[in-house]
């Protein structure tokens, strides 16, 4: 396997530019002759399927969902980043550039995300072209807010509900082309395959989830916009259908996947409180602009509050440790996820933990609600503190809210070079399912920034770059051997789990297998903890070979069969990340070696031996994965020590 | 806690459904209507008593609008402004008998057990519901004002999840609430004002031929809606629609 970027010649600022201008193009009469799937109606899936439909391409799109508005881009909550510089603050593309780079502790390639910050400014004109309700300030301009591991205010939000109007929005721009018939929606779809003829993505199978049967569809390329795999630990922010199996039938297929163990603890989302739990709720990462994190400085206080003897509001103020504040001065409240997420991890592990488990720190708004108002607060975040009080019933306006770290998000996808397209000749990757952006840890308000670029500013561009020379080949059609084969596997895997009739439900297994990856392949991990998790791993997928039950016929509407699928490749998936955690013997972003940190308890990264990209090619069910380095060359940024002190 | 649940079992669009009783104990008070179900799903699943019951869900935490149930003759239940994923089991008593149906509608039909088919409220937003602006060639976002409360009023329309129990509130199964929603955040806007006519023409219409039925002014919706957004989106979409039949492009 050869892993070429395709980085455009030229300096850092001129390579996207330059790029266009050499760019092959298709004109409007062939255009309408070419064919394109695109799998996921999230922010990355819709914007690419409505910008493709509306140049003239004719567009298939799929989602599992009833709808395509319901995709998980929908929860997203605090906002989207783009270098506007509207605040006058000092912000410009190279500063977004550099901070996500060193957001990412340098393991992102320097290209993409210079093209990232390129186009973030024409994703607001856009979204506000379609009529997302953006907050604004009294004079009618667009207002902004400050995320984690930025000293400028750059995010634009609507409310805490950012993700859903910009959802709305795109879904608005698709709605649009599926009215004018450039675009034909297939909803309760989900894909099964990947159908390869002469070396390039052709087709799909899919599953139609309300009769169960299979359906092919063939085109010029396939577009894969089906997201992260943080599911794989069970309890995490993602929707309950997330799941990674669109890409992992692509890595199957011979598509790498690239850092897969680079997967982002949230800081702030409302504890776990039992074992029926199905979800974690996030806190969004905004209310750390106002909020403060503490816990009690007397080991005893925290013990009390645990018992339930004493609240919060019982500590006084000089006996609260608001360790962010103590420990990074510079960033406060708003160092990135991953350090945060650490931190909170550290003080619950050394016994300063609240609520009724000891792993929970206090979220704190009365220094804010005091300095700004109850009414400005909610006006903030009032639909936050909602959800928070419907979910704990507790009011936050009274105590402080209780935050714990939780999967959230998954920097690790599929390969893609610079024109997003995978190992796969014509199989592109978008959004969260693609890998190219963040490195090892995303900074809050990138992810919809990265969605939108990819689907409205990128894909439109380099997805012609291919279709150029394919009018030569005329439609391609769902059949032949390659459809056959393909969508034979897929019934035999199917069959092969209806035919296990064991004791089980899917649930049971797949709960077991997100407490091995919290446990040993979680914030911390370490040589011993990868090597049990793999073992543990092996020996439950066993397990759920011989013993789970799936109800029901194939053939029907079978929530627990889609399950059952998704969970087998989600086996495969986690000796993956095991593996690559592994390999990877040094400390950044998101991925924590305990072998590897400062005396100081941060990340020890190892420049001069793990500054790449690793990029597994898939073996086979019983065989361990082969790993293709991808060096990261910074030619334009500095590259230091990731401080946020 | 412990309950008795009386749940609609249907095979299939065309099967006849009916109620189905099950017991459930041990259910923690702290655990969501859906995750109550989920436990006796699994139930279900491990002592083989019967396939599980099909449900609609997806984010649980109150924003795709994936999930919707009818419970005890209430869309989402019990508690206002929250979704049936949001929807806590410690605002039940301990032993009440619980009655789970799906959303009922003409226009939107019963796919199996509890999920139902909303690609109605799809094809009415296909029918006009968004702004006709092509990727590229839009001006800079901060040339296009809007004043504050104007956006705020707009953001408080578009908060709808479309989850249809406005639809499954109404005794007509009217989709004026969603439809005036919808109106409400686009028209409402500058940059909405161009197609807000046609818009509104081209949504009703639509609505009209999906089956939904009319609005009698009842507000069942806006007392079921997770979202609480507001009747007045009704009162606009009907001044919208008599602006457009004189010709008037009056939205607010």
């Amino acid at each position: 396997m050869k892993l070429d970027s395709k980085i455009p010649e030229g300096p850092l600022s001129q390579k996207w530019t330059n790029y266009k201008a050499a760019q092959k193009l298709v004109n409007p009469a062939n255009k309408r002759k070419l064919d394109i799937i695109v799998v996921g109606t999230g922010l990355a899936g819709a914007s690419a399927a409505a910008s493709l439909g509306a140049l003239g391409f004719h567009v298939d799109i799929f989602c599992i969902q009833d709808s395509p508005r319901r995709a998980h881009s929908i929860a997203a909550q605090g906002g989207i980043n783009a270098a506007k510089n509207y605040q006058n603050d000092g912000d410009s593309v190279e500063r977004l550039f550099k901070d996500t780079i060193k957001g990412g502790d340098y393991r992102a390639r320097e290209a993409n995300v210079y093209r990232l910050a390129e186009v973030s400014g024409d994703i607001i004109d856009q979204c506000v072209a379609q009529g997302v309700p953006f907050a604004r300030d009294y004079s009618g301009l667009l207002d902004n807010r400050s995320f984690g591991g930025a000293q400028v205010s750059r995010t634009f939000y609507a409310r805490g509900q950012t993700g859903q109007q910009l959802l709305l929005g795109a879904y608005g721009a698709l709605s649009r082309e599926i009215a004018r018939g450039s675009v034909v929606l297939h909803e309760r779809h989900e894909m099964m395959d990947l159908v390869i003829k002469d070396g390039r993505a052709r087709g799909i199978i899919v599953r139609n989830l309300v009769t169960g049967e299979l359906e092919r569809y063939a085109a010029h390329a396939v577009v894969l916009a089906t997201g992260g795999y943080g599911n794989v630990y069970y309890l995490s922010t993602n929707a309950m259908n997330s799941n990674g199996s669109a890409a992992w039938v692509c890595h199957r297929r011979g598509a790498a996947f690239a850092n897969p163990c680079f997967v982002q603890i949230h800081p702030t989302c409302i504890p776990v409180h039992g074992d029926y739990q199905s979800k974690l709720t996030l806190m969004s990462e905004s209310l750390r602009n106002d909020g403060r994190i503490w816990v009690p400085k007397k080991k005893e206080d925290a013990e009390a509050i645990r018992r339930g003897e004493k609240t919060a509001l019982d500590i006084a103020e000089e006996d609260r440790d608001y360790y962010l504040e103590r420990r990074y001065p510079a960033f406060g409240n708003l160092v990135p996820r991953d350090v945060a997420s650490r931190a909170a991890k550290e003080r619950c592990d050394a016994g300063y933990g609240v609520g009724p488990t000891g792993l929970a720190v206090y979220l704190d708004f009365a220094d804010a609600i005091k300095r700004l108002g109850r009414d400005v607060v909610e006006q903030k975040y009032g639909n936050l503190f909602q959800m928070y009080q419907k979910i704990v019933d507790v009011d936050p306006y009274e105590y402080p809210m209780m935050i714990y770290p939780a999967v959230h998000y998954t920097m690790g996808g599929l390969w893609v070079d610079y024109e997003l397209q995978t190992t796969i000749p014509g199989l592109f990757a978008a959004g969260e399912a693609n890998f190219s952006d963040h490195g090892a840890n995303r900074l809050g308000a990138s992810a919809l920034m990265q969605g939108l670029a990819d689907g409205y500013f990128v894909l439109p561009y380099t997805l012609q770059n291919y279709l150029a020379d394919q009018i030569y080949v005329g439609k391609i059609k769902a059949e032949g051997p390659e459809f056959d084969e393909a969508e034979k596997a897929v019934r035999d895997r199917m069959d092969s789990l209806m035919g296990i009739q064991g004791q089980h439900s899917v649930d049971h297994y797949h709960k077991a297998l997100g407490r091995i990856m919290w446990e040993y392949c979680g914030m911390a991990r370490s040589k011993e903890s990868l090597a049990t998790a793999k073992e543990k791993i092996a020996e439950l997928e066993a397990d759920f070979y011989q013993h789970v039950f799936i109800p029901g016929k194939a053939a029907e509407m079978n929530p627990e069969l889609e399950k059952a699928y998704r969970l087998a490749d989600y086996f495969e998936l986690a000796r993956l990340i095991v593996d690559d955690a592994t390999q990877r013997e040094e400390s950044c972003g998101g991925h924590f070696r305990v072998e590897h940190q400062t005396e100081d308890g941060e990340t020890l990264r190892d420049d001069d031996n793990f500054m790449f990209v690793a990029a597994w090619e898939y073996q086979g069910h019983d065989r361990p994965e082969v790993m293709h380095k991808e060096e990261l060359n910074y030619e334009h940024i500095q590259i230091v020590k990731r401080n946020y002190k | 806690m412990k309950f008795t649940l009386h749940i609609w079992r249907q095979e299939n669009a065309r099967a006849k459904g009916h109620f189905e009783t099950y017991e459930i104990d041990n259910i923690s008070a702290d655990c969501s209507f859906l995750e109550m179900l989920d436990q006796l799903n699994e139930k279900l699943i491990n002592d083989h008593i019967a396939h599980p019951v099909c449900f609609d869900n997806d984010c649980r935490e109150g924003i795709c609008g994936m999930c919707g149930l009818y419970i005890n003759g209430r869309p989402h239940g019990n508690d206002d402004g929250v979704t049936t994923c949001q929807l806590h089991m410690r605002h039940f008593n301990d032993g009440d008998e619980i009655w789970v149906e799906p959303w009922r509608a003409k226009a939107f039909p019963i796919i199996k057990d509890l999920v139902v088919d909303r690609t109605a409220f799809d094809k009415i937003i296909q029918a006009g519901g968004y702004i006709s602006a092509t990727t590229g060639g839009v001006p800079d976002a901060n040339n296009i004002l809007v004043p504050k409360h104007v956006a705020d009023q707009s953001m408080d329309a578009a908060a709808c999840i479309g989850c249809g129990a406005c639809v499954a509130a109404c005794k007509n199964a009217s989709a004026m609430l969603f439809v005036g929603a919808k109106i409400s955040h686009l028209n409402l806007l500058p940059q909405g004002y161009p197609e807000a006519m046609d818009r509104t023409r081209k949504m009703i219409m639509k609505m009209d031929e999906l089956g939904f039925g009319s609005c009698t002014n009842t507000y069942a919706c806006e007392a079921e809606c997770p979202k609480q957004i507001k009747r007045q989106n009704i009162a606009r979409l009907n001044r919208c629609w008599i602006g457009q039949m004189f010709g008037r492009d009056r939205n607010n």
